[in-house]
């Protein structure tokens, strides 16, 4: 085989691994980095895309090369060299390719790892938090979430069974809450043992075509607003159909699936507003399914909250005044769906279980 | 008549009675596998202009940011018959019945596949099948993606859903019954002589694909029927009102639909150490590392179904395995790459549009298994899953690999089908139009899907726009490059250049007879002379002189088992000289 001289062979090989070096980390592909998981993924992908250019134009090179470098003439009708096989060399592309994928195996190992990916342990404690618990007993709070928000238990069950939507998801899909097969399903993103803080717990429900988030005080939106800096652990479930919880910027999405309890952990650095994508075909408006997460200073987060108390407090009254259990289902989350993100259109799309 | 003479006559009778050329014999339910392949590639090519129309609606769909060409419904319905469609009527059967039947006899010296009936049975599932799953557009098209996911397959409406069901049954089925002619055919039916190792590397790819259709295919069967029970009569296996769980059937899909990434990409692995070694006049580099990394694919893609669902709720240990099983994979795909580089090289390549699809092929599949392999590690994928980032390696996986393979194999094999030449020049603006569009078309979907576009939505942020309209563009062009095509293999079937029997002096056995082949593929039984590949070791003679008249060689129009065949002579596959004379001992 025709085989270049050495010193060119080096010079391409050390032409390739700058190039590869030089785009794996000025690629700008990604969006901004907006939580503690998002930089090590970004390197691992950095990395990847490294390796897989340095491939790349490998294998450009040797096809560009040989189509204009072993064209044979039209009347040229010998054949090439009769080389069968090169043990060594075979041996030697077995073995780059299998020491590159184990590399990044073992690498993409340490970064789930790093976002605490294998430890059972944390997430069984944080399961099994007070604030988990209190939020997780509020089964079917998706689409009657603004009418138990502020008013007692015993009444706050009463009212959820007027509603024939919620019942439904109460008494048909059963939360497998601590289940097992749903217990360890999350990606641990974000140092959340090594910060010391107690961590924001959050559940958030899929619907077609809106996500709903409850938070610890029972306030209810169809927005996320985050501290910046503090630990989240979302409580991921689906009321209807899969979903999947997206935020780009975060490098993070967990499937939400009905009948099972799903759990996000991450920790936003970056303050800004970032949208929220479901990532899971859930129907005909799946591409409108969108919301936003606000990161924000405590300050603006602790405003933020207080407001939704009393924006909910009023709506709840309101709502236990014009009696709910007279009303049809449309008149009676009209209200609460332009608040929630859901504009009439969609609502029409809304359908229960069949 | 006697009965001894009406014996005589049926052993007389020939297997395959249809006369050469006849067009009325592609409507028939042939036993001839050649027939049967070109049904197959002819209908399958009919429902990748279907497919490909159905695209264009999509990308024409997202060439705005707005929902405002079809309605949300139907634009889901386009996606979701797309990838029925070009998934399980066009690849899949177009690799494996199309060219798969056409060339594993021939290949092998046979005379047939082992099971004839069982072959036309297999063709005839295609066409209903893909009508019946069209009409659904009559009653409301399935729009819950190819993978038809429940819960939410369960409430859309119930006779697509049911339509899609019973259509990719039915093609499954197809799939399993050609899959078992295929392995008892390369098993029991090539000619003496030819061990597994003397066996053109398209053989070993389709004696591994058909492992897996085997293995793979009845689980899909098992999740449709399962579903259809939910969606029919109420049960609850994946129906969470019922306590039913919607990831068992991920689970099931996907041990499935994972390993037909390898069923549909195998073949054209196959096809492209042929055509690559062919064209570049040199020994296929590493024929039992091609070989045996075939059968190296086919084990572990069974192994790596669960990394589709890395963020269904799958446990971390689960994430880990299946992340290590799907990175290991890339080995024995990347063993294939390089030896067809190492092929390449030094080789006297000659300027086939044949050639350049292959070489096509290795630059956009090098890409997609680059995306393939980032994919499989979980962080990353976490990010990515379900974004146009997977919809981009997918298309360069499937599109630029088994579509640009199966284009190359037919420029490659096209003479050998109709006995004429297919045009140069029109070979290469298709190619370059291909090319060009579909990199337009699929390349900026990764930028698209890292920055946070999700795939499968007919309305989208602004901010893609651009990117958008770029990859419409491409859409465009990539479906009008089917249009050389289709001319040129019009114009040349009924008037290309003749092409004799063997045009690119090739020395596997389907160029030891004449184009087209006669009934029965050769009218004696061939010899192995030299390997498959076996380029540049002696000068040699391909030409070969193969009788074919009726009138001179009445052994010709006889039955297998008539006495005039007693004692053929055999065909020479090339110079005996370069090993010594085989004896015919069949």
């Amino acid at each position: 085989m025709n085989i270049p001289s050495q010193i060119s062979t080096l010079l391409a090989g050390i032409i390739l691994t700058l190039v590869s070096l030089w785009y794996g980390q000025n690629h700008n592909l990604l969006p901004i980095a907006a939580s503690e998981a998002a930089p090590l993924i970004d390197q691992l992908f950095g990395a990847m895309l490294t390796i897989g250019t340095g491939i790349f134009l490998l294998v450009i090179f040797v096809l560009v090369y040989s189509y204009f470098r072993f064209r044979r003439d039209p009347d040229d009708l010998s054949d090439g060299p009769p080389v069968h096989g090169n043990i060594p060399l075979e041996i030697l592309w077995t073995a780059i390719p299998a020491v590159i994928v184990l590399g990044i195996s073992v690498y993409s190992f340490e970064i789930y790892n790093t976002e605490s990916g294998m430890n059972p342990m944390d997430h069984s404690m944080a399961a099994h938090s007070k604030h988990s618990h209190q939020v997780a007993q509020m089964k079917g709070s998706a689409i009657a979430a603004p009418l138990i928000a502020q008013v007692d238990p015993v009444a706050k069950d009463a009212e959820v069974r007027q509603n024939a939507a919620t019942d439904a998801i109460e008494e048909k899909i059963p939360l497998r809450q601590d289940a097992p097969a749903a217990g360890n399903v999350a990606p641990r993103a974000g140092s959340i043992p090594a910060t010391g803080q107690e961590p924001l717990v959050i559940n958030a429900a899929g619907m077609q075509y809106a996500w709903l988030f409850t938070y610890p005080e029972e306030i209810i939106a169809g927005e996320l607003h985050l501290p910046v800096g503090r630990p989240v652990v979302m409580n991921i479930t689906a009321n209807d159909v899969l979903h999947a919880f997206w935020v780009p910027e975060f490098r993070l999405k967990q499937d939400a699936v009905p009948g099972r309890q799903s759990e996000i952990r991450f920790v936003p650095t970056k303050e800004g507003d970032y949208p929220i994508i479901c990532a899971e075909l859930c129907g005909a408006y799946h591409g409108a399914m969108k919301s936003h997460v606000v990161v924000e200073s405590l300050e603006a987060y602790e405003t933020w909250l207080q407001s939704m108390k009393v924006a909910q407090t009023n709506a709840s009254d309101r709502a236990i005044a014009l009696n709910p259990a007279e009303m049809t289902d449309s008149e009676y989350l009209a209200p609460y769906a332009q608040e929630a993100g859901v504009t009439p259109d969609l609502l029409h799309q809304l359908h229960p279980m069949s | 008549m006697t009965q001894a003479a009406q014996i005589q006559e049926q052993a007389n009778r020939p297997a395959h009675p249809e006369k050469k050329g006849d067009w009325k014999q592609y409507f028939t339910f042939s036993t001839d596998h050649k027939v049967i392949g070109i049904q197959y590639l002819v209908t399958t090519f009919v429902f990748y202009l279907i497919g490909g129309v159905l695209a264009t609606m999509v990308r024409t769909e997202l060439a705005t940011p707005e929902s405002d060409f079809v309605s949300r419904e139907v634009y889901n319905s386009l996606f979701t018959v797309h990838a029925t469609v070009m998934i399980f009527l066009w690849i899949v059967p177009a690799g494996t019945g199309g060219f798969g039947n056409y060339l594993v006899p021939l290949m092998i010296g046979a005379r047939d596949m082992a099971f004839p009936k069982l072959n036309a049975l297999a063709f005839w599932m295609i066409p209903p099948a893909g009508i019946l799953l069209m009409s659904s557009f009559l009653v409301g098209a399935p729009g819950a993606g190819w993978t038809n996911y429940p819960p939410l397959s369960l409430i859309s409406g119930k006779a697509g859903e049911m339509i899609w069901i019973l259509s990719v049954l039915t093609l499954g089925t197809s799939s399993i019954l050609a899959a078992i002619n295929f392995l008892v055919t390369i098993a029991k039916m090539r000619t003496p002589g030819m061990g597994w190792n003397q066996m053109p590397l398209f053989c070993w790819a389709m004696f591994a694909t058909s492992i897996l259709a085997v293995i793979a295919t009845p689980v899909l069967a098992g999740a449709l029927i399962l579903l259809s029970f939910d969606v029919l009569i109420g049960t609850a296996f994946f129906n969470p009102t019922g306590g039913g769980d919607p990831i068992v059937y991920q689970h099931l899909f996907w041990f499935y639909s994972h390993p037909a990434v390898y069923i549909m990409i195998l073949p054209v692995f196959g096809m492209i150490s042929e055509l690559i070694s062919v064209h570049a006049r040199k020994p296929i580099f590493g024929y039992k590392a091609i070989a045996y990394s075939s059968l190296a694919i086919c084990g572990l893609g069974l192994i790596v179904w669960v990394h589709h669902m890395f963020t269904s709720g799958t446990p971390p240990w689960m994430r880990m395995f299946f992340m290590i099983t799907t990175m290991i994979i890339a080995v024995p795909t990347g063993i294939k790459v390089f030896s067809w580089l190492a092929t390449l090289w030094g080789g006297k390549l000659d300027d086939s549009s044949a050639l350049l699809f292959a070489m096509g092929f290795i630059a956009l599949f090098v890409i997609g298994g680059i995306s393939g392999v980032m994919t499989a590690s979980v962080p990353f994928d976490i990010h990515v899953h379900d974004t146009y980032f997977v919809v981009a390696h997918l298309h360069y996986v499937l599109f630029g690999g088994s579509v640009f393979g199966l284009y190359g194999a037919f420029y490659h094999w096209f003479p050998k089908i109709t006995g004429r030449m297919m045009n140069e020049a029109w070979g290469k603006a298709h190619f370059w139009l291909s090319f060009v569009g579909f990199n337009l078309a699929f390349m900026p979907m990764h930028k698209l899907g890292l920055e946070g576009m999700n795939r499968r939505i007919a309305e989208y942020d602004p901010k893609f726009a651009t990117l958008n309209l770029i990859c419409t563009i491409g859409a465009f062009l990539l479906a009008m490059s089917t249009i050389p095509f289709i001319v040129n293999v019009t114009w040349s079937w009924l008037r290309g250049e003749p092409a004799g029997d063997n045009p690119w002096r090739a020395l596997t056995l389907e160029w030891m007879t004449t184009s087209p082949p006669p009934p029965e593929n050769f009218i004696a039984d061939p010899v192995l002379a030299t390997g498959p590949y076996d380029y540049g070791l002696a000068p040699r003679s391909t030409e070969v002189d193969v009788p074919f008249s009726d009138a001179s060689n009445p052994a010709l129009s006889a039955g297998p088992s008539s006495t005039l065949r007693a004692k053929p002579d055999p065909v020479v596959a090339a110079n005996p000289s370069d090993r010594g004379t085989e004896s015919n001992n069949r």
